[in-house]
């Protein structure tokens, strides 16, 4: 029998040990059809969607919408569709709401929905002290009665768009009993729902296992396990989908993408997303002259851009209505100009000998190209007789300046629009009694002011265009482009994507 | 170290904390970056503004809110997480369990392949193995952790793709723990299957976090073996036929592993500081990837309640560094 030296027995039993851990990853990830496992760009902070910071992040809405139903379900194109509630409208007067519950409707512990759960979510949700973040939205209805699946409300405050925030941000129907039965924290570590996905796991900053509802009224989803790791550094995604270790993955560079969705065994789609880049102009010094901002937006060449910077993915606007928004009007053109930016900026004495300065802020690394695209534009500017100052901000450091509407003169961010509505993109963002607005002005809210209640939806679209048009042409914004969202998946799979930009696993199935 | 000894490091070291709670209470609402204005929506009215900071008790002055959360961490409760709706105690407790099991097994692989470097340098003195290897040490001495973390992802994750990428376990693993420390417990369990794909996990972090820890280990304590290879009482070994590497290990380390410690618990410290970029690239869920969502998140209460545990634990780590190098001294042990 051959006898082992101990040195001899240390290194076979080091090397038993390495094999065993390659090997077990071998087997660990093994290719498995039936589980779906999306490398995913976002952290999962809280699984109430209904307050705090995870109730405005866009990013996390895509799981949300697999455990939880909104109250009314959203299509891939922005538009609306049945989901928790079947049918819904106003009275002629536009005084009351009335919805239409679904019926058969399980909650994952196998309870079944009923219109208290719809009620209860819309009151709580009104609530301030719930930690709704736009609980003045909800509030705007209540006083609601049921009678079999249908209920009926008062309008407190007439919002139009009241339906579509009901496909939009914190717009989940959460279950009443359950939730009072196990409390806040409860819900948290166990939550249930009645979307296509039930909880299964979870291990915080890491991934979410979920699994099929075999009960969902929208018929058994695609997989029987999905898994969303959360990988927020956009190379580890990159190597995530190339290695095999994801099924999916989504916002990458663009490069990347290029080079991926070439790659055998892989594919690719891309599609413009409810979400722009924009630069914020603050009525403050040089901004308050027109012929600055005009000739501001006239010498940015956002094809160029687009062509340069982004590879090609991304669409140039002029107003903050993206082409899928209710009120994208084509024909309010800016357009590029350099020529007569510089005739704009010497009607009011400036010129390359003598350029007007200003400050511009942007984000660096939080958005594609973000900070390149502002050092191209303040290249393009230079060349007018714009001389800018660039500063970089972090995210929290724009929304405090923002809110306190001490923004610099000009600063780049993006704006998010997933029910593409007007109110939720020049509304806001434009609006001077808007915490997020830049551009502050008597004008403007005059415009805008009266279609916030507009009955009319006509009337009410016709004129968030003609305000948008006003604002072009009196250049308070400057709208860049629409963001293009790349997703790379497996070559089994296949992948519809969503303008709104939220990857839902029922999105994905088998090719 | 006495008992007073102990007391009086024990009260420096809560005096220590109460600075460092302070100074970053302070820092943090001075700085710019207010949590509310990250979660109102754009259709939020100034009313709701108001409300939401109240309901986070944001609307009171920072006096009184640091009387109030210091009151509050003295008796125990460090306050709830803005953004995970968590007492931070419990999100802390679960998350730096990982973190200390990563940066231990980052230790001690530094320790001993640094360890071996260093007793490997030594023995091949003068011979031109041991340019070459001061040559590798110092690039891995160069390049920095997040560096390691990138070029093994694209190494062991892509192109030789052995290790897991991301996480701390498989998704498919139960997490039927009854601890956070899983990779202890799966040691105690002897679930062999849960351990080896715990350590699969750790293996590139390790590795990103360890190799420039190894590489100062191995310079410094070559350094110091090298002095010592050259005082009388190893010469005196080599006089009585003892072997080189005997006299290395026997003779030499024990008088040059004392420098070498006390710089191996100020690296451990940094190394710790390293988790925060290195677990984010591998997605490892530790107290430093909940450190930067915390900031970007402006979660004050999170942060604060992070940065007490950082600085419990380097103060910690100072006091076992000082006590074993006091036993490992003979000067002190002897008096």
């Amino acid at each position: 029998m051959m006898e082992l030296k101990r040195r001899q027995a240390m290194g076979l039993g080091a090397s038993a040990f390495l094999s065993a851990i390659l090997a077990g990853k071998v087997s660990l990830a093994g290719t498995d059809t039936s589980t779906l496992t999306i490398a995913f760009n976002a952290n999962l902070p809280s699984f109430d969607g209904t307050t705090g910071l995870s109730g405005v992040n866009p990013a996390i809405q895509a799981i949300y919408r697999s455990i939880y139903d909104q109250y009314i379900g959203q299509k891939t194109d922005l538009s609306l569709e049945p989901g928790l509630i079947t049918a819904w409208g106003w009275n002629d007067d536009k005084t009351k709401v009335w919805f239409d519950v679904r019926e058969g409707v399980k909650w994952h512990d196998g309870t079944p929905l009923t219109p208290g759960d719809v009620i209860w979510s819309l009151e709580r949700a009104a609530k301030p002290e719930t930690g709704n973040p736009v609980a003045s939205v909800w509030a705007s209805i209540g006083n609601f009665t049921v009678s079999g699946n249908k209920v009926t409300g008062d309008v407190k405050n007439f919002d139009p768009t009241i339906f579509k925030w009901m496909a939009f941000l914190t717009g989940y129907v959460l279950p009443k009993a359950y939730y009072e039965k196990v409390g806040a924290e409860g819900f948290e570590k166990q939550p249930i729902g009645t979307g296509p996905y039930m909880f299964d796991a979870y291990e915080g900053n890491s991934f979410l296992r979920l699994k099929a509802n075999p009960d969902y009224w929208g018929g058994k989803p695609a997989f029987d396990t999905v898994v969303f790791k959360f990988v927020t550094d956009a190379t580890s995604r990159v190597a995530e989908i190339e290695s095999g270790s994801s099924d999916v993955t989504l916002e990458i560079p663009y490069e990347e993408y290029d080079r991926l969705s070439k790659k055998k065994g892989l594919a690719g789609v891309t599609t413009p997303i409810s979400d722009i880049g924009m630069i914020f102009i603050t009525n403050v010094g040089p901004m308050l002259d027109k012929n600055v901002r005009l000739a501001a937006h006239h010498a940015i060449d956002k094809a160029g851009i687009v062509k340069k910077l982004l590879r090609g993915y991304g669409v140039p606007i002029d107003t903050l209505e993206a082409p899928q928004y209710d009120a994208y009007d084509a024909s309010i053109r800016v357009g590029y100009d350099p020529d007569k930016a510089v005739k704009l900026l010497a009607a009011s004495g400036y010129s390359k000998d003598k350029p007007v300065a200003f400050k511009i802020q942007t984000t660096r690394g939080l958005k594609p190209k973000d900070y390149e695209m502002v050092q191209a534009i303040v290249g393009m500017w230079r060349k007018v007789g714009i001389e800018a100052e660039i500063e970089v901000y972090e995210v929290a450091k724009h929304f405090e300046l923002r809110a306190g509407h001490k923004l610099a003169p000009a600063a780049f961010y993006n704006w998010g629009n997933a029910i593409g509505d007007p109110t939720t993109s020049t509304g806001f963002a434009m609006f001077s009694k808007s915490p997020h607005s830049g551009w502050k002005s008597d004008d403007v809210d005059a415009l805008i002011g009266p279609l916030w209640g507009e009955k009319d939806e006509a009337k009410r679209i016709a004129g968030w265009k003609a305000a948008d048009k006003y604002i072009a042409e009196q250049g308070y914004v400057i709208p860049l482009l629409q963001y293009v969202q790349p997703i790379v998946f497996k070559s089994s799979l296949k992948v519809q994507p969503n303008v709104s930009s939220a990857l839902q696993p029922t999105l994905v199935s088998k090719a | 170290m006495t008992a007073s000894d102990f007391l009086s490091r024990l009260l420096a070291a809560l005096l220590t904390l109460f600075g460092v709670g302070v100074v970053i209470f302070c820092l943090l609402r001075v700085v710019p970056g207010d949590p509310i204005a990250m979660m109102i929506s754009p259709s939020a009215t100034p009313a709701d503004i108001t409300a939401l900071r109240a309901h986070y008790g944001l609307d009171r002055s920072i006096f009184e809110q640091f009387v109030i959360w210091i009151g509050d961490v003295a008796q125990g409760d460090f306050g709830r997480s803005i953004s995970l709706k968590r007492p931070v105690v419990e999100l802390v407790g679960e998350r730096l369990p990982a973190s200390l099991e990563l940066v231990f097994a980052a230790l001690i692989f530094g320790v001993v392949s640094g360890g071996l470097i260093a007793v490997a340098g030594t023995l091949s003195r003068k011979t031109p193995v041991e340019p070459l290897l001061d040559l590798i040490n110092g690039l891995f001495l160069a390049v920095p952790d997040f560096i390691w973390a990138l070029a093994l992802v694209l190494l062991f994750g892509v192109l030789w793709p052995v290790f897991p990428l991301s996480g701390r376990m498989d998704p498919s693993v139960s997490t039927d723990f009854a601890t956070p420390f899983y990779l202890i417990e799966s040691m105690i369990r002897l679930n062999l299957a849960v351990m080896l794909d715990i350590l699969g996990h750790m293996a590139m972090p390790v590795l990103a976090l360890g190799l420039p820890l190894a590489s100062i280990i191995a310079r410094t304590l070559k350094e110091a073996l090298n002095e010592a290879m050259v005082q009388d009482y190893v010469l005196l070994g080599r006089l009585k036929g003892m072997s080189e590497m005997r006299l290395v290990l026997g003779e030499a380390l024990r008088n040059a592993v004392g420098p070498t410690l006390s710089l191996t618990g100020v690296q451990f410290t940094f190394m710790i500081g390293g988790t925060v970029i290195v677990e984010r690239i591998f997605s490892f869920p530790g107290i430093g990837s909940m450190a930067i969502d915390a900031v970007i998140n402006r979660d004050l209460p999170l942060i604060q309640g992070i940065i007490l545990a950082f600085g419990t634990l380097f103060i910690a780590i100072n006091i076992i560094v000082d006590a074993l190098s006091n036993r490992l001294n003979p000067r002190q042990t002897h008096g």
